[in-house]
């Protein structure tokens, strides 16, 4: 041995090919007389790539929702997430709260005239003013869109990468078929559904989101009375815009922070693609 | 990452090898992605903690790092592996069995959490060792001796070599 003496650092910086080149073939003439390490370093130049070539394909994985949820920019920062979640489970708690003494009234704004918002609407689902009884619908969704839509971890249980999955799960829960109905006409891309518990059974309830990382979830419950139908009701909920009716005893309910004339819109697509055949 | 920098999207693009390296350390995908997620909120709270003239991966990774051994430390048996010195296998050696060969993946989940990572910051993720030693908060020369320990160790676990029976340390 010659020169400054192989050391164990030596060694492994010449695996990582992490070298000065003169230093580089002091190692190379070592090994020549070491056959042992030169074996061992080998070894571990194997490691690293059989580690490489194992993990890779990680790297083309797509991204799932929750991580690209976290970098877009319209909703950078954490604490303005939870923030904005706190305010508006606060403001819901305030509705329930006015809903309880004022029975149910105040906080319902309601659409006197159906043909200023929806021209073309038929005539069957007209808005018709407000029974009480079925506020309730709309405010348990206002509050699962309360409490799920700022979500960024897991804003859904089931992606929508997983769409045939998520429709086999939620309509084997639910007892019917139920397929998310696709908005992307509107703008609102589906991220996925989870299985919320509700008063008379599970209810099943569907996130969209639109480019700029505004949230519109569709809350689908099984009201009582099979043959129970209601016309389309809008109701404002804190800052939550819910946009509700019932079909054959199923209840549905878009909320989103969003005004009437939008949820309009996106009620009108949605109830169109539930009845096709 | 150019002169002109937007954190936003140097992050953005960071994510891919976040994601690998958490898989690596972790094994179960769901964790891991917990992990990435954990690791890019803080990101976002500490950014103004970062400079310029830092590079983003090596201070991303020393985030997924810390948020790494909060958990752990969270997680009673698994402190154990944490000591480097323990580092007897969970499998009573057997006497006339042969010696196993363990898969990549296998060998990897074997080893002592802070040998892994050091192994999976320079053979995967191929940071210089200086950035290891910044990501992890210890000494280079630290780095280098987990390094060697953590190859040996793989390359026993994965080439069947005659095992050492363990350092228990026996109190």
């Amino acid at each position: 041995m010659k020169g400054l003496p192989i050391r164990e650092d030596d060694l492994q910086a010449y695996v990582d090919d992490r070298l000065a080149p003169g230093r580089r073939a002091e190692v190379d003439n070592w090994l020549a007389g070491h056959p042992l390490e030169a074996a061992r370093l080998r070894s571990y130049r194997r490691q690293n790539e059989a580690l490489q070539a194992l993990f890779a394909p990680v790297l083309d994985e797509p991204l799932p929702e929750s991580l690209k949820a976290v970098v877009r920019p319209a909703q950078a920062g954490g604490r303005i997430q939870l923030f904005r979640a706190a305010a508006m489970l606060a403001a819901v708690g305030m509705g329930s709260v006015l809903g309880w003494t004022l029975r149910g009234e105040m906080q319902l704004v309601q659409t006197a005239r159906t043909e200023a918002v929806v021209p073309a609407l038929p005539p069957a689902l007209e808005m018709t003013p407000v029974a009480i009884s079925d506020t309730g619908l709309a405010r348990r969704a206002a509050v699962a869109h309360a409490v799920y839509s700022p979500d960024v971890r897991r804003p859904v249980e089931i992606s929508a990468d997983q769409e045939d999955q998520l429709v086999s799960w939620l309509s084997k829960r639910l007892g019917s078929n139920l397929k998310p109905p696709k908005l992307g006409s509107l703008g609102y891309e589906l991220i996925g559904g989870r299985l919320l518990p509700g008063d008379k059974g599970p209810v099943a309830q569907f996130m969209y989101h639109d480019a700029s990382g505004k949230r519109l979830t569709l809350y689908v419950s099984r009201e009582t009375g099979d043959d129970k139908e209601t016309a389309f009701q809008f109701a404002e909920i804190g800052p939550i815009g819910v946009f509700f009716w019932i079909d054959h005893g199923v209840g549905y309910a878009i909320s989103a922070g969003a005004d009437k004339a939008e949820l309009t819109q996106v009620a009108l697509v949605v109830h169109e693609q539930l009845h096709l055949p | 990452m150019g002169e002109a920098m937007k954190p936003n999207e140097d992050i953005r693009a960071c994510i891919p090898r976040l994601r690998r390296y958490a898989r690596a350390l972790l094994g179960a995908r769901g964790e891991a992605d917990d992990l990435v997620q954990d690791t890019l909120e803080r990101a976002w709270r500490k950014l103004h903690l970062w400079r310029r003239d830092m590079e983003l991966r090596p201070w991303l990774f020393s985030i997924m790092h810390n948020i790494f051994i909060d958990q752990r430390r969270r997680l009673p048996e698994e402190t154990l592996s944490l000591d480097e010195h323990a580092l007897e296998f969970p499998v009573a050696p057997a006497q006339e069995c042969m010696t196993d060969v363990y898969d990549l993946e296998a060998a990897l989940r074997m080893l002592p959490a802070e040998q892994r990572e050091v192994i999976l910051l320079v053979g995967l993720e191929q940071l210089a060792y200086k950035d290891v030693a910044t990501a992890l908060g210890i000494p280079v020369g630290t780095v280098m001796s987990r390094l060697s320990r953590g190859r040996e160790r793989l390359r026993e676990l994965m080439e069947g070599r005659q095992r050492v029976v363990s350092l228990k340390v026996v109190k």
